[in-house]
């Protein structure tokens, strides 16, 4: 076979979006991820967005059972999976009713002809054969028996039909990859290396991907054929990475960095999971992973990690962290180092497990009883979680501190190429126990006091095992010092205050606010976490038009960093693009005084650059008007 | 453990805290028995920790002059756990009363049971709420009337040991706090037991359940109502030891020696890897007004957690060598731009 990578006639385009849609069963996830791996592989910038239902095999053919996998490959630099999609790979008819209204206007259509018999088309709730009906007269449409051809091929191996069917999407696979000139040897080794023991398997998927490649040619879909440059990334190694996982290297580089153990307290949960699954690898780097027997015990574990001097984590999502909210009360009581990750998706009660939605801020800020602040970090794009995570452990082991790192469903998922860092140039975690006693008593005589504080207000992290040391925390309020049980009014304001100062004294030690774009603009976009992908994508097309805006990413949420109500005040317009009802806005605007309005999306998807671009542009226009 | 700990005594036990129980408690006399007791284990006191939920119990570690947390409402036993896995070096005790753990808690008293952490749970049981200032709890009797239920609760009680054997616990014992040696025996056993320990003490509370445990400690009362379980040695009681337990299709069942003879009695077998018969002896009484077993119900071995995944760390390094961070985030496909 040639690879075609080269491919002298092929199409040059900047980028494309191609959206793989099927069955849950049909592996469309696994087909996108291939997809993509051998993209990263190529050069380009990608971004991708995996779509897939709460059921783990909803009835076969049905709408609910759609899964979809949506990948946008560039020459150039983007932050989005794109705006919609310009190709889509339907494996059968519920995944084209389901995701036809994506497509772009004249986009195409690659459908498996085979799955479209009346069966199927009824399950999706067609009446008529869209193939016949004219209803996809604006698309270009491909026909492909890929069923039939992956058995055909499939059949001379020895491999009985309905195994070979389950092949079809390496078929699939195979034919995107011609047509995008993708080179096929990084998905050739994969298939090789991941059914390694299974022959059959290997020698189904190897034939099903190969005729599908030489698909292209033979049945003459040469004009098809497109060639996506690699991009100018910044010269360096890549790796291509989901949230999930560099959050999880996150970890075990701060405790890498922090040169303390690693605990992790978790009770499964969509979509944090996989955080579990990773770190539960790694016990080659000390870490210990505890799968708790529900979230309470979780986070009570990883409190009592803690307490024995340990990084301590606990992973999971919003209902998990709606029942730690006690434990991490006790854990802003007791002033113990701890993060809380949470990866957010829709709400309210189960919601959409496998969507994603941004609105557990104001649970991260508020949801505890009583006046219980503590430091909330956010991640902004699928690698930066890794830096995110190194930053939320070091905050709560510098200033003994639970501190909440928010993600959600669609960075824990979405991959993006990352520049490797060079291990020894991460921020260094500066943390020590306590050794001696640190007070006197009347007697003369050494003690030690839990409660006695340094210049940041940060107590001492004394762990058991330390001669002279012992002393008792809880969550009953403790005498400012000695750190005995105390019913003192006065000492109880007190300590309320130290806990509310020490944690906004954090903002001193972070860099100032940043503001991106025009400093002289009269629009500003203000963002958090997963919206940094579209806000930049908005940035560069409405800056490519010679429009002045600026942008402004706000990662440290709790304490919000210095100068940003100055920033704000700066700007005509401040703009707040959420995945909530208004959460951040509510918050810049009951600290700041400033008029932030927001643009809210709730449907359990992230926001499109153009979405947020035809905003800005309307703002700007009203402005003038 | 260094020489000078060998040698504490009760005081160096003692924090400096006024003791804040009811006047009378039975709490007190728990207190006393492990501040004595600890001094003879020769553990020191800066690896001991003691955790405790909510509850009037759960104050317990203000005054054990070693580390301590006090937690939140039902959940000790997991904070143990957390601590456990990470520090397998400290001796943990986690002390909670009836609501605290068999309520509010029961599902982390559970799972640290069957998990085997090792872990010493002091569990103790005065059949009421107190600090919230007396509703039924779960080990209260049917029909017991208190402020919650004025006409009677209508909640079927928990035994705490037959929910402890029925849990996977490899350690059960009850003992009872008007016998400070007997409880003094029972921790020690605790502690010397490798994996999750549960000891049921049985403790008055004397302003809202006053003298719900008379009918069997009471020392007139001991011989007749208390059960004595002795590995290795048949199981009776009564003044002249004229009384004795038998096993009748599967019961346990309390008989005259006399009728049945010396050798039909059941030989206590602490160690016996079946529960069932340790399972029957919990339930010879439905309450603390029948003749009550105290003692080992059961104490066999079982690999213990904490101790398992620090040798899975200890493997999965010797397989895969010490963590390296640079070759971590290599260890997906890269490329070169």
């Amino acid at each position: 076979m040639t690879d075609l990578a080269d491919a002298p006639n092929a199409r040059d385009v900047d980028r494309v979006v191609i959206r793989f849609a099927g069955d849950s069963g049909d592996g469309m996830q696994l087909t996108g991820d291939r997809f993509t791996s051998a993209s990263a592989l190529f050069g380009n910038d990608l971004a991708t967005l995996p779509e897939f239902p709460a059921e783990i095999r909803a009835p076969a053919g049905t709408l609910a059972g759609v899964s979809a996998f949506q990948v946008q490959i560039s020459s150039e630099p983007i932050s989005t999976p794109g705006d919609e999609p310009t190709v889509l790979v339907a494996m059968n008819p519920a995944a084209l009713m389901s995701d036809l209204n994506r497509l772009a206007a004249g986009g195409t259509i690659i459908a498996n002809d085979d799955a479209f018999e009346e069966r199927n088309l009824e399950k999706a709730g067609y009446v008529d054969n869209p193939f016949e009906d004219g209803s996809l007269d604006g698309y270009t449409l491909i026909r492909v028996p890929m069923t039939r051809l992956t058995r055909e091929v499939c059949e001379p191996l020895g491999v009985k039909p309905r195994d070979a069917e389950r092949s079809k999407n390496f078929f699939a696979l195979g034919l995107v990859s011609w047509m995008y000139t993708r080179p096929t040897e990084p998905t050739l080794e994969w298939i090789a290396q991941k059914f390694a023991g299974r022959d059959a398997v290997i020698a189904a998927n190897t034939a099903a991907f190969k005729a599908g490649h030489a698909y292209g040619e033979t049945a003459e879909l040469g004009s098809h054929v497109v060639s996506i440059a690699p991009a100018s990334l910044p010269p360096g190694e890549y790796t291509n990475i989901n949230g999930n996982t560099a959050l999880s290297w996150g970890l075990i580089a701060a405790s890498v960095q922090a040169g303390l153990p690693l605990f992790l307290g978790s009770y499964p949960i969509t979509p944090a999971s996989d955080i579990l699954h990773e770190l539960a690898k790694h016990k080659n780097f000390g870490v210990r992973t505890f799968q708790a027997e529900d979230e309470i015990a979780a986070v009570s574990a990883a409190i009592g990690a803690a307490y024995g001097g340990h990084l301590a984590i606990t992973t999971t999502s919003g209902p998990g962290v709606a029942l730690k909210g006690e434990a991490i009360g006790l854990a802003v009581s007791m002033e113990l180092p701890l993060v809380i990750v949470d990866i957010q998706r829709g709400g309210p009660s189960t919601g959409l497990p496998t969507k994603t939605e941004a609105s557990d801020l104001l649970m991260a800020m508020y949801g505890r009883h009583g006046e219980s602040p503590m430091p909330v970090v956010a991640a902004h794009s699928p690698a930066q979680c890794f830096d995110a995570a190194i930053e939320a452990c070091r905050i709560a082991l510098e200033y003994k501190t639970p501190v909440m790192l928010l993600s959600d469903g669609y960075l824990a998922n979405s991959s993006e190429p990352w520049l490797l860092p060079d291990v020894d140039s991460l921020p260094a975690i500066d943390v020590s126990y306590a050794t001696e006693p640190n007070q006197t008593n009347e007697d003369g005589e050494p003690v030690f006091w839990p409660f006695a504080r340094d210049e940041k207000l940060v107590r001492p992290w004394a762990v058991p095992g330390t001669p002279g040391l012992m002393h008792r925390v809880g969550g009953l309020e403790k005498s400012d010092g000695p750190g005995n049980v105390s019913y003192d009014p006065a000492n109880h304001g007190r300590m309320t205050d130290i806990r509310a100062e020490r944690i906004d004294r954090i903002a001193d030690d972070l860099p100032d606010v940043v503001v991106e774009g025009s400093p002289g603009a009269k629009v500003c976009l203000v963002g958090w976490g997963s919206t940094w992908g579209a806000i930049r994508g908005a940035m560069r097309r409405l800056t490519a038009d010679g429009l002045d805006v600026a942008h402004i990413h706000i990662q440290h949420l709790h304490p919000f960093p210095n100068g940003l109500g100055e920033a704000l005040r700066s700007f005509d317009r401040v703009i707040v693009p959420e995945l909530n009802k208004g959460q951040l806005v509510k918050l810049l605007r009951a600290e700041f005084l400033v008029d932030a309005q927001g643009v809210n999306k709730v449907m359990g998807q992230p926001f499109t650059a153009a979405e947020l671009e035809s905003i800005v542009r309307q703002t700007l226009s009203e402005m003038e008007g | 453990m260094t020489d000078v700990e060998t040698t504490t005594t009760r005081k160096d036990w003692a924090t400096d805290q006024e003791v804040r129980w009811c006047p009378g408690c039975g709490d007190y006399s728990i207190l006393t028995a492990m501040q004595l007791m600890m001094p003879e284990l020769g553990v020191s006191r800066e690896d001991t920790v003691f955790i405790s939920g909510i509850g009037c119990a759960a104050r317990f570690p203000y005054y054990m002059n070693t580390y301590g947390i006090h937690s939140i409402h039902g959940r000790a036993p997991a904070f143990a756990t957390g601590l456990a896995v990470a520090r397998p070096d400290l001796s943990i005790w986690v002390v909670g009363g009836d609501g605290d753990m068999l309520s509010i808690g029961g599902n982390h008293l559970i799972h640290a049971l069957r998990r085997n952490v090792n872990v010493n749970i002091l569990l103790f049981n005065n059949m009421i709420y107190g600090l919230t200032k007396g509703q039924y709890s779960p080990t209260s009797e049917v029909g017991k009337i208190t402020k919650s239920s004025p006409y009677g609760s209508l909640d079927q009680p928990f035994n705490a040991v037959s929910v402890a054997i029925g849990a996977e616990a490899s350690f059960v014992a009850r003992t009872h706090d008007m016998d400070r040696k007997h409880m003094q025996e029972m921790f020690r056993r605790a502690w010397e037991h490798p994996g999750a320990s549960l000891v049921e003490v049985y403790q008055n509370c004397n302003v809202f359940n006053d003298g719900a445990f008379d009918t069997i400690s009471k020392r007139a009362n001991r011989d007749s109502m208390l059960i004595n379980l002795t590995h290795g040695e048949p199981i009776k009681f009564g003044a002249d030891a004229e009384r004795g337990v038998v096993m009748d299709g599967g019961d346990a069942v309390i008989v005259d020696v006399a009728d049945v003879g010396e050798d039909a009695l059941v030989v206590h077998d602490e160690r016996r890897p079946n529960p069932a018969v340790s399972f029957a002896l919990s339930r010879l009484a439905a309450g603390p007004t029948e003749p009550t077993p105290i003692g080992v119900f059961r104490a066999v071995e079982r690999g213990e957690y904490a101790s398992a995944n620090s040798a899975q760390l200890a493997s999965a390094q010797e397989q895969a060598g010490p963590g390296d961070l640079a070759a971590l985030l290599r260890s997906n496909p890269t490329w070169t731009a």
